[in-house]
């Protein structure tokens, strides 16, 4: 168990590095290169000197990304080149905003998700599974963009019971703790609290489903799969002659089983999610590092660019690490040693 | 949505499921309503109170940054200098006329050389979190505000990397001789020659008077680039919270020196996409929504809770060709553009006829316009023989710089570009549209780095001189305001002149001197002169636009409605 752990971390670090021999690649096509590490505020008038002491290696590739590299694993990502702030802090103010949708777009996929696939594959070949089957396809090949706006055309403008865009009510200030808005808003201890909850959690509704649908056909899709592989084998009819409940066979003898896979399939929808993120936090006015990104490529801000890409690729490399380590835990075949 | 009495039902049905009740027939209807608890549960709540009280503003785009000395465009004037800060002098909201402010009166030397400004006594500065005011405003902080902008060796003069190029194009950075402090309430500003327009100047928004004290504080703490980010000023509202592309949240200055505020907040929900502002305006998310569409102004009669406001705008769209580099130096070559572009079809097509055709630099509701001007022919022929002339019978290619957001003056910049490529097409020259964030595409512009750009200005002092100066004169070619880089002896000898001048007469006469030059030189395509419209909630009261385009929301308040308007309601009845 130790030995397979610390495999997977040994993983982590090697795709770690060849990520930031990427984006320091990257930085080389940058107009200033790595100037971008600078504290701008510091190279005023006010402050002459402070800009002469931080040398940087000009010619040697090898030196700069060492340099590079020193700036990168103490948290500095560089400074935002039209707003002069540090993007490492910039990234925490945005991130949990995109964490919120993508949670609650996952829950909504696994919530749904699940429970159709089983289905499908308990009736399968019936018109039930064909349904579905059929259903979740169009879920999967929709244009997302185009599906927004056919829900916020319909339930926002024309039934008006969910907002249009944004994270929560104008009317509310709930100031940053957590950058969960779930959770700030119940711990913000405002006389409005609770009302406050309800409006981000009201506002979380539509992006979520719209962010939610293709995961949830992905996951329909192969939870289908892995269980009809799970129930047509030994030891399930074996169960089944034993005369053990239909309802306990499912849940308990076939989905651990058919969860392993499925977990693998989940780990690919984080990387579906976060780029998903990018139109839907467009489409909603979501404040997340999907919009956060749109904007820097639009205003031309590569420092954030570069900081968006090291950040997010490094999240969802965490992500698999984790995942990697929950497989350990749930399927004994993957321990190896 | 489902009825609150179907809730136990949805238990139940809920705990089936958990319990793995998975039945054929069972299963979708707990689908939809599950579904349906989620969306029904949290839908209507009752923060009607909180709301009633807060406006929310629709804004069209990000401030570049909160110190209105170091831009030139709306947005960021609307969430800065208008909400958060005074000048010496101010526009009365709605109208043209000049009215006291931080300045109490002002006495004017009899050469029009010397302006003394008496200030006004027991004004505050806003209490922030870093920030505790300890003394009123002074003749310090009026030093302060000038003198960072002027001196380029005060300490604040290189703090942001913006530079201060309002200051610089109206040419203050020459005109000012001293600024002396004559005691702690008491402001003299000595000129190099009389300037007619000063106190006009003085009351536009690059003029705003920021907290000396403030600076001092921040000196200390090594945090000088905070007072363009973390404003601190004497206005109606003052700054709480910013989330860049997202919102500003203001609070009412507590201890306004006009007494404070109705509203107990005001929010700049940032939305670019004018789509998704008319959206948030129906479903009541907005109270007021910047720059409206044409076809969204039509719209906006079939819903009873909206109300539309318009104004003649004092504003120019313009095509500004880089005339410092090939081929634009040619006047044949501007000419020929001038003739190819088809004016009528943008005017239709971009504006909704909901403008007028420009001729001069200035919009017709400034005085010393220019009457006998004539739009030249629109002809394709007579501009591919003046580009033969001009030594290009093949035509070239240039790039068509179009920005990519909304203003009063250009609904559609991007659309514009478009019809002017097709026209230009026609006589053999190749546009490529180039299009920047709006920030980048200003700097970008500032720098030179374009062929020919769709500019356009907003007039805010009313005077032709903040057209002519600000746009087309060699001080503004140098600070890069002047997108032409159009920099004419002739013109620039007029306007001079007439700035020094106080009779509005000999004023005038210059100015359409100065006009009838620029039509010989042809610096620009002149564009339009575009009608402005705000939409708003019927809710808001008092709500006043300016012929300068600014959003002022000092003194507006929100009537209170027993009951939130129904959005479904009867509109498709109306007309």
């Amino acid at each position: 168990m130790f030995l397979d752990i610390s495999r997977l971390v040994g993983n982590f670090v090697v795709s770690f590095f060849v990520l930031t021999l990427f984006t320091f690649t990257l930085t080389q096509f940058f107009p200033d290169g790595t100037d971008f590490l600078f504290d701008p505020s510091k190279n005023t008038q006010l402050f002459p000197m402070a800009s002469l002491t931080i040398e940087r290696p000009e010619d040697n590739l090898l030196f700069e990304y060492i340099y590079y590299l020193n700036h990168i694993l103490s948290g500095n990502f560089g400074f935002s080149s039209m707003r002069g702030t540090p993007i490492f802090e910039d990234f925490f103010i945005y991130f949990p905003a995109t964490i919120e949708l993508a949670a609650a777009a996952l829950l909504f996929a696994l919530l749904f998700g699940l429970p159709l696939g089983m289905y499908a594959a308990k009736r399968k070949n019936k018109w039930q599974d064909k349904l579905v089957m059929s259903g979740t396809l169009v879920g999967y090949s929709m244009p997302i963009f185009w599906w927004a706006m056919l829900l916020v055309l319909l339930f926002s403008l024309t039934l008006g019971i969910t907002p249009v865009a944004s994270r929560i009510g104008f009317e509310f200030d709930i100031p940053y703790q957590t950058g969960f808005l779930l959770i700030d808003t119940l711990i913000s201890g405002q006389p409005f609290a609770y009302q406050a909850f309800l409006s981000a959690l009201h506002h979380l509704i539509l992006p979520a489903i719209v962010l939610g649908t293709v995961p949830l056909a992905v996951i329909a899709r192969s939870t289908r799969s892995t269980m009809t592989d799970v129930l047509a084998k030994d030891y399930i009819r074996s169960a089944k002659a034993r005369g053990i409940s239909a309802v306990k066979i499912l849940w308990k003898y076939a989905l651990r089983n058919a969860m392993v896979p499925l977990i693998t399939a989940m780990g690919l929808q984080i990387s579906i999610l976060l780029t998903g993120s990018l139109i839907t936090e467009t489409i909603f006015s979501w404040p997340g590092i999907g919009k956060w990104l749109l904007e820097a490529v639009y205003r031309r801000d590569f420092a954030v660019i570069h900081g968006g890409i090291l950040a997010i690729a490094s999240f969802i490399i965490i992500i698999h690490l984790l995942l990697e380590m929950l497989r350990l835990l749930i399927d004994p075949v993957a321990r190896k040693n | 949505m489902a009825k609150p009495q179907k809730s136990t039902e949805q238990v139940n049905t809920l705990n089936h499921f958990v319990k793995g009740a998975l039945s054929n027939h069972q299963f979708f209807y707990i689908l939809t309503t599950f579904l349906s608890l989620q969306l029904s549960g949290c839908s209507k709540t009752d923060n009607s109170t909180i709301r009633d009280n807060v406006l929310v503003y629709c804004s069209e785009a990000s401030p570049q940054s909160f110190n209105p000395q170091l831009v030139t465009s709306g947005p960021t004037f609307d969430a800065s200098s208008r909400q958060i800060y005074n000048r010496l002098i101010e526009f009365e909201i709605g109208k043209n006329n000049l009215e006291p402010s931080l300045a109490t009166r002002w006495e004017v030397s009899d050469d029009g050389k010397s302006y003394t400004f008496h200030l006004r006594k027991g004004v505050t500065f806003h209490s922030t979190q870093g920030f505790e005011p300890s003394r009123a405003f002074n003749a310090d902080d009026v030093l302060f505000s000038f003198q960072r902008q002027w001196k380029s060796n005060h300490p604040y003069h290189r703090v942001s990397p913006l530079s201060f190029r309002y200051f610089e194009s109206m040419g203050l950075d020459r005109h000012i001789k001293n600024i002396i402090k004559v005691d702690d309430y008491t402001v003299k500003f000595e000129l190099n020659s009389p300037q007619a327009p000063f106190l006009a100047t003085l009351a536009m928004d690059f003029a705003s008077i920021l907290s000396e004290e403030y600076a001092q504080n921040l000196t200390e703490l090594g945090k000088p680039e905070q007072i363009d980010n973390m404003p601190v000023g004497t206005g109606p509202f003052q700054l709480v919270r910013y989330q860049p592309d997202a919102f500003i949240r203001y609070k009412p200055h507590p201890s306004y020196w006009k007494g404070k505020e109705q509203l107990e907040g005001l929010v700049f929900a940032i939305t670019p996409d004018p789509s998704l502002r008319f959206a948030r305006l129906i479903a009541g998310e907005c109270d007021i929504m910047a720059k409206p569409l044409p076809i969204q102004i039509e719209a906006a009669y079939n819903y009873p809770q909206l109300a539309k406001y318009s104004e003649p705008g004092s504003n120019v769209s313009y095509l500004a060709m880089n005339t410092r580099k090939k081929p634009f130096d040619n006047l044949n070559v501007r000419l020929a553009i001038n003739h190819a572009i088809d004016k009528k079809a943008i005017l239709k097509i971009v504006y909704d006829n909901n403008a007028e055709e420009a001729v001069n630099p200035i919009p017709p509701n400034v005085w010393s316009y220019d009457d006998s001007a004539k739009p030249l022919s629109h002809s394709y022929s007579k501009a591919k023989q003046l580009l033969i002339e001009a030594g290009y019978p093949d035509g070239f290619s240039m790039e068509l710089w179009a920005m990519p957001v909304q203003r009063t003056y250009n609904p559609n910049a991007i659309k514009m570009a478009e019809l002017i490529q097709q026209d230009l097409e026609k006589i053999g020259v190749k546009a490529r549209i180039v299009s920047y964030e709006f920030g980048t595409f200003l700097e970008k512009v500032k720098d030179g780095e374009h062929h020919a750009a769709l500019l356009g200005w907003v007039g805010d002092n009313g005077d032709p001189d903040n057209y002519m100066s600000s746009l087309l004169s060699c001080s503004a070619s140098r600070s890069g305001n002047n997108g032409a880089y159009w920099c004419d002896a002739q013109f620039d000898s007029y306007i001079q002149k007439a700035s020094t001048l106080s009779d509005i007469k000999e004023r005038s006469k210059l100015y359409v001197k100065a006009q009838r030059r620029f039509n010989e030189q042809y610096p620009w395509v002149a564009i339009a002169h575009a009608k402005q419209f705000v939409l708003a909630n019927k809710r808001v009261k008092n709500l006043k636009l300016t012929a300068t385009d600014g959003m002022y929301f000092s003194g507006v308040y929100l009537q209170k409605q027993p009951a939130q308007i129904e959005l479904l309601g009867s509109s498709s009845e109306d007309p």
